[in-house]
C-alpha cells in the first residue's frame, strides 16, 4: 500500500517512519500529482493555519475533497482540525470531511501538553492501553451519529473514525507503539478490497 | 539516557510540529498577525529585531511582558520569546507567562559569560543556537529541545548560517563512519558528552530537530539552508526590514515547503521587491559579531 503523507508543514517525517514500521510504502505529498499516486493519505500534526494556507495556494483543498470521497484519510492533531466540519477557538475554515466540532488548543498552551495512558472503548480493535502524546492539542466537542469513538481521554473522544476516515487528536506517530498506524493500514487495505 | 523521557518528548514534539515551517520575529501584535496570515508556523516575540539591535547598540533584553501578552492574545500559533544567555530569571518569567518556547539567544546581550541556563529545570521547551556539532550537543545536554544555527543575526547575509549548517551536518556524517573506540576522542574534541556523541554516530542526526537561523532574507536563502539539511527556518529582520513584509513572508513560507522545487521557488520569488539591506560579515569587527556569544 502506498500511503501519502501531506508534507506541506508539520511532523510528516515522523508519520513516514511510523508507516514504514508497519510495512506501508510512505511518500511525502506536496502536489496534486503526488496526491493522485497514493492509496490513502495522512494529514500530520503541525500548524493547521499554515497547512490550510498552503493547501489553498496549490489548489489542493479542492483536490482533497474529491480524494476523500474515494480514499481514506487519517488526520492527527492539526490534521483532525482540517478534517472537521466546525472549528472554534478561533473559528477557522476547514475541509469539513468529518462530522466533528473541534476546539483548537483546547488543553491550553505548550506547558499544558502531556503524555497520558488512554484506554480503548469496549469493542475498539485495541486490546491494550495506548500511550497518547498531546501537544497543544484540540478537543472534539461534538461528533455526529456516524462517528465511532475508539478511544476517549477525560471523557472526550481522541481517536474516532467515520466511514473510511479517521482522526486522532494526539500523536501516535511520536511513540514507538505502531498499533494506530497498523489499524489505519488495515482500514486502507479493507477499502481497497471493497 | 533520559533524553527521551516524557517531558523531553513533549518539548521536542512541539519542534517536530514546526518542521517545514517558518518562525518569524515580531515585535508587536500587528506584525504577529501579518506573520500568521502569511502562514508562519510560529512567531518569536522580541523587543527589537536583530538588525535594529545591531544598529542601536545598548543592552538587548527579554521583550516587555505587555508586548508578549499582546502577541499571545492575537495569534493562535505558538509564541516563542527570547531570554538572554544564562538569564534563568528571564526564562522563569517567560515560563510563568506560558510562552510556548524559549529561545536562549545570542541576539540578546548575554547575562552570563560562562554558563547557559539549566534548561532541564523547565517544563517550557528551549531552542538554542549553535555553530558546530559540539556546541549543539552541549546545548542538548543542558536540555535544549531544538537546535538552530546561529548564523549572523540581523546581517541579511546567509553566509554564516550556511557555514554553520554545513559544519554541523559534516561533523555528524563524520561520526557515523568512526569506530566505537574513536568516539571517546571525538567526545573530547567536540567537548560534548560521550553518550550524545554515540547517539549521533548511530543515527547520523541530532536527537532533536535541527533548524536554521541568522541571515535568511529571501525565499532562496530559506530553500538553500533546507537543502543543506535544516528542517525549518527562523526569519528575523529579513521580513519586517524589507519593503514588502506581507509578500516576502508568504514567499518564504512557500519556499520552506517547496525547497526542493526550483519552479515553485521561482513563483515564490516572482513578485518580490528589494530585500533588507545586508552586511558583509568580513567587514564587521569581531566585537560586533553576535554568533561568538555563548560557547
Amino acid at each position: 500500500m502506498r500511503i501519502g503523507v501531506m508534507a506541506l508543514q508539520g511532523d510528516f517525517a515522523a508519520h513516514c517512519e511510523a508507516l514504514r514500521r508497519v510495512g506501508a510504502e510512505a511518500v511525502e505529498v506536496r502536489t496534486a500529482r503526488e496526491l493522485e499516486e497514493t492509496d490513502a493519505l495522512v494529514l500530520p500534526g503541525g500548524e493547521s493555519t499554515t497547512m490550510l494556507k498552503l493547501l489553498r495556494l496549490e489548489g489542493l483543498d479542492g483536490k482533497l475533497a474529491d480524494y476523500g470521497r474515494r480514499k481514506p484519510i487519517f488526520g492527527t492533531c492539526a490534521g483532525a482540525i482540517l478534517l472537521a466540519k466546525h472549528v472554534s477557538s478561533p473559528a477557522q475554515e476547514s475541509l469539513g470531511m468529518m462530522d466533528l466540532d473541534v476546539e483548537r488548543n483546547a488543553y491550553g498552551r505548550q506547558i499544558d501538553s502531556r503524555v497520558v495512558t488512554v484506554h480503548p472503548e469496549p469493542g475498539a480493535q485495541f486490546d491494550e492501553p495506548v500511550e497518547a502524546v498531546f501537544i497543544r492539542a484540540p478537543i472534539i466537542r461534538k461528533s455526529g451519529p456516524g462517528v465511532r469513538v475508539l478511544i476517549r481521554y477525560n471523557g472526550d473522544p481522541v481517536l474516532v473514525e467515520e466511514g473510511r476516515h479517521m482522526v486522532a487528536t494526539f500523536h501516535p506517530e511520536l511513540t514507538a507503539d505502531s498499533r494506530v498506524h497498523q489499524y489505519f493500514l488495515e482500514k486502507v487495505k479493507g477499502q481497497a478490497r471493497a | 539516557m533520559n533524553y527521551l523521557d516524557d517531558q523531553f518528548r513533549l518539548k521536542s514534539g512541539l519542534a517536530e510540529m514546526l518542521k517545514g515551517g517558518v518562525i518569524m520575529d515580531v515585535t508587536n501584535a500587528e506584525q504577529a498577525l501579518i506573520a500568521e496570515k502569511a502562514g508562519a508556523c510560529a512567531v518569536m516575540a522580541l523587543e527589537r529585531v536583530p538588525s535594529d539591535i545591531r544598529r542601536d547598540g545598548g543592552v538587548a533584553r527579554m521583550a516587555p511582558i505587555s508586548k508578549i501578552r499582546e502577541i499571545m492574545a492575537t495569534v493562535s500559533i505558538p509564541v516563542m520569546a527570547k531570554a538572554r544567555i544564562g538569564h534563568f530569571m528571564e526564562a522563569q518569567v517567560l515560563e510563568a507567562l506560558k510562552v510556548d518556547y524559549i529561545d536562549e539567544s545570542e541576539v540578546l546581550t548575554p547575562a552570563d559569560e560562562e554558563h547557559h541556563i539549566d534548561k532541564r529545570a523547565f517544563r517550557t521547551p528551549f531552542v538554542c543556537g549553535a555553530r558546530n556539532l559540539g556546541e549543539a550537543l552541549r546545548r542538548i545536554a543542558e536540555g535544549a529541545a531544538m537546535i538552530r544555527t546561529k548564523g549572523e543575526a540581523g546581517s541579511g547575509n546567509i553566509v554564516e548560517a550556511v557555514r554553520h549548517i554545513r559544519t554541523i551536518v559534516k561533523e555528524m556524517k563524520q561520526l557515523t563512519v568512526l569506530g566505537k573506540e574513536e568516539l571517546v576522542a571525538e567526545s573530547k574534541k567536540h567537548q560534548a558528552p560521550l553518550e550524545l556523541v554515540q547517539w549521533v554516530a548511530e543515527h547520523g542526526k541530532l536527537p532533536v530537530p535541527n533548524f536554521s537561523a541568522g541571515g535568511i532574507a529571501t525565499p532562496a536563502d530559506a530553500a538553500l539552508v533546507m537543502q543543506l539539511g535544516a528542517e525549518a527556518v527562523f526569519v528575523g529582520s529579513g521580513i519586517f526590514k524589507s519593503n514588502d513584509p506581507e509578500n516576502r513572508a508568504r514567499a518564504i513560507v512557500k519556499a520552506a515547503t517547496y525547497f526542493n522545487d526550483p519552479a515553485k521557488l521561482l513563483e515564490a520569488s516572482e513578485e518580490l521587491g528589494i530585500g533588507m539591506f545586508g552586511i558583509d560579515i568580513a567587514k564587521l569587527p569581531e566585537s560586533e559579531l553576535l554568533q561568538t556569544r555563548g560557547w
